[in-house]
């Protein structure tokens, strides 16, 4: 979707105000802590993956995600998904009073503090495909000039221009689709684009961004 | 970005009030254990953070054979070092050079190598360096005080899909007989994110 995350190449939002690196605490509030923990806690009830929490951030209103702080937009986003997965519902939310437990099953399997660990564990977005991949390194490639209403991780600066490919990393698990719920494979390339042809001529000559991007957002250039 | 700042007499925001609220209706339902939560948070706080990197990165300078496994396989070579997990599953590590520099970015959203470099700072999260990094790269590096000269080629990395990227900056002059142990000392966040370079000796608290 064209939200306010697609934030590559906007204007108008000033320098960067960065803290001291040797003053800059993991969390500055109480209740970032909180709010990092219910997401990961309750992300291992495995009944949503990373892509759907990302979109679920995506999908707030374009002026409440750039208003909101980093921990602000991820309790909206656990909050969207808390109601649209049942687990509360929008009355118990607004109340703040349960209407009554969990269920059963659910409650057994909720991360306990003997088992936290495991949300430290890693879970490796490659998957196995059968296809072969359509580009190799070193051809040229155009990203497609896709506007998906969904969750897409190919951004806007990107669409319509031609990069080279630089790498070819196998089958991964295909965010766009993985938002939905739907977990399948496609090639995933690293691509790299001159400066110049993403930002025009006034763009530094000795600049390039590279993306990681799945075989579906490009085409032969 | 909250300016805000309050003091602890002040009363709770309503922001406080109501993620306190969620916590306990998700306690009272069943649904979370707010000890694993503390669990998590200590980790984050403690363990999981920047200095883990910085052996990385030290340990690269150090042993030759270790700076090429790491370039050809980061993810192989940093668990070697006992670092890896959620959010590192796929690493890739950039080299600076006095003729590449490189800097890495996530503009849809703030991915980052957890396991290495812990949670991302405010900074890396905020639209500012989310908008301007991929198209005004040399500007931020201005901002934080890096200034390449013109014959640099900067590259920038955008963390689109989930391979995670780590900058492998520039060895300090003056450092030779440095011990590994010493090296990691002069590695900063900012130097591994690419907004920055190692401290010199001279800069070493």
């Amino acid at each position: 979707m064209n939200g306010a995350h697609d934030l590559g190449g906007q204007h108008g939002f000033g320098p960067v105000q960065a803290e001291p690196e040797s003053m800059e605490p993991v969390f500055h509030a109480g209740w970032e802590k909180r709010v990092f923990g219910l997401v990961r806690v309750l992300g291992m009830l495995g009944l949503w993956n990373g892509d759907m929490s990302r979109y679920a951030r995506e999908r707030q209103h374009p002026v409440d995600y750039l208003r909101h702080s980093y921990y602000e937009n991820w309790l909206a986003g656990l909050e969207k998904l808390l109601v649209e997965k049942g687990l509360i519902s929008p009355t118990e939310l607004a109340s703040g009073i349960a209407a009554g437990p969990a269920d059963e099953i659910l409650r057994s399997g909720i991360l306990r503090a003997r088992d936290a660990a495991r949300a430290l564990e890693g879970s490796p977005a490659t998957m196995g495909l059968d296809s072969p991949p359509r580009f190799q390194v070193g051809d040229c490639v155009r990203a497609r000039n896709n506007h998906p209403t969904g969750h897409t991780r190919e951004p806007r600066y990107v669409r319509g221009r031609v990069g080279v490919v630089c790498q070819h990393h196998g089958g991964h698990i295909f965010s766009d689709q993985s938002a939905n719920g739907i977990k399948v494979a496609r090639h995933l390339y690293t691509v790299r684009f001159e400066a110049r042809e993403l930002w025009g001529d006034a763009a530094d000559p000795k600049s390039s961004v590279h993306l990681d991007l799945w075989e579906d957002y490009l085409e032969p250039a | 970005m909250s300016e805000h700042h309050h003091g602890h007499t002040e009363p709770p925001s309503d922001l406080v009030l109501r993620v306190k609220a969620l916590e306990s209706l998700l306690v009272e339902k069943g649904l979370v254990d707010p000890a694993a939560i503390d669990q998590l948070v200590e980790a984050y706080e403690t363990r999981i953070g920047p200095r883990n990197g910085a052996q990385v990165i030290a340990k690269a300078w150090s042993d030759p054979a270790f700076k090429k496994w790491l370039l050809d396989d980061a993810t192989a070579a940093i668990a070697s070092l006992g670092f890896g997990g959620r959010q590192g599953e796929h690493m890739k590590v950039v080299e600076n050079t006095p003729a590449v520099h490189n800097l890495v970015v996530c503009t849809l959203c703030s991915c980052y190598p957890w396991p290495v470099l812990g949670l991302p700072p405010v900074w890396y999260k905020s639209a500012p360096y989310r908008a301007r990094a991929v198209a005004d790269p040399r500007g931020v590096l201005k901002e934080f005080g890096t200034v390449l000269a013109d014959h640099v080629e900067v590259r920038v990395w955008d963390s689109t899909a989930e391979i995670r990227y780590l900058v492998l900056p520039e060895r300090p002059a003056g450092t030779e007989s440095w011990s590994e142990k010493e090296l990691a000392g002069l590695v900063t966040r900012n130097s591994m994110i690419g907004v920055g370079k190692a401290k010199s000796p001279k800069e070493r608290s």
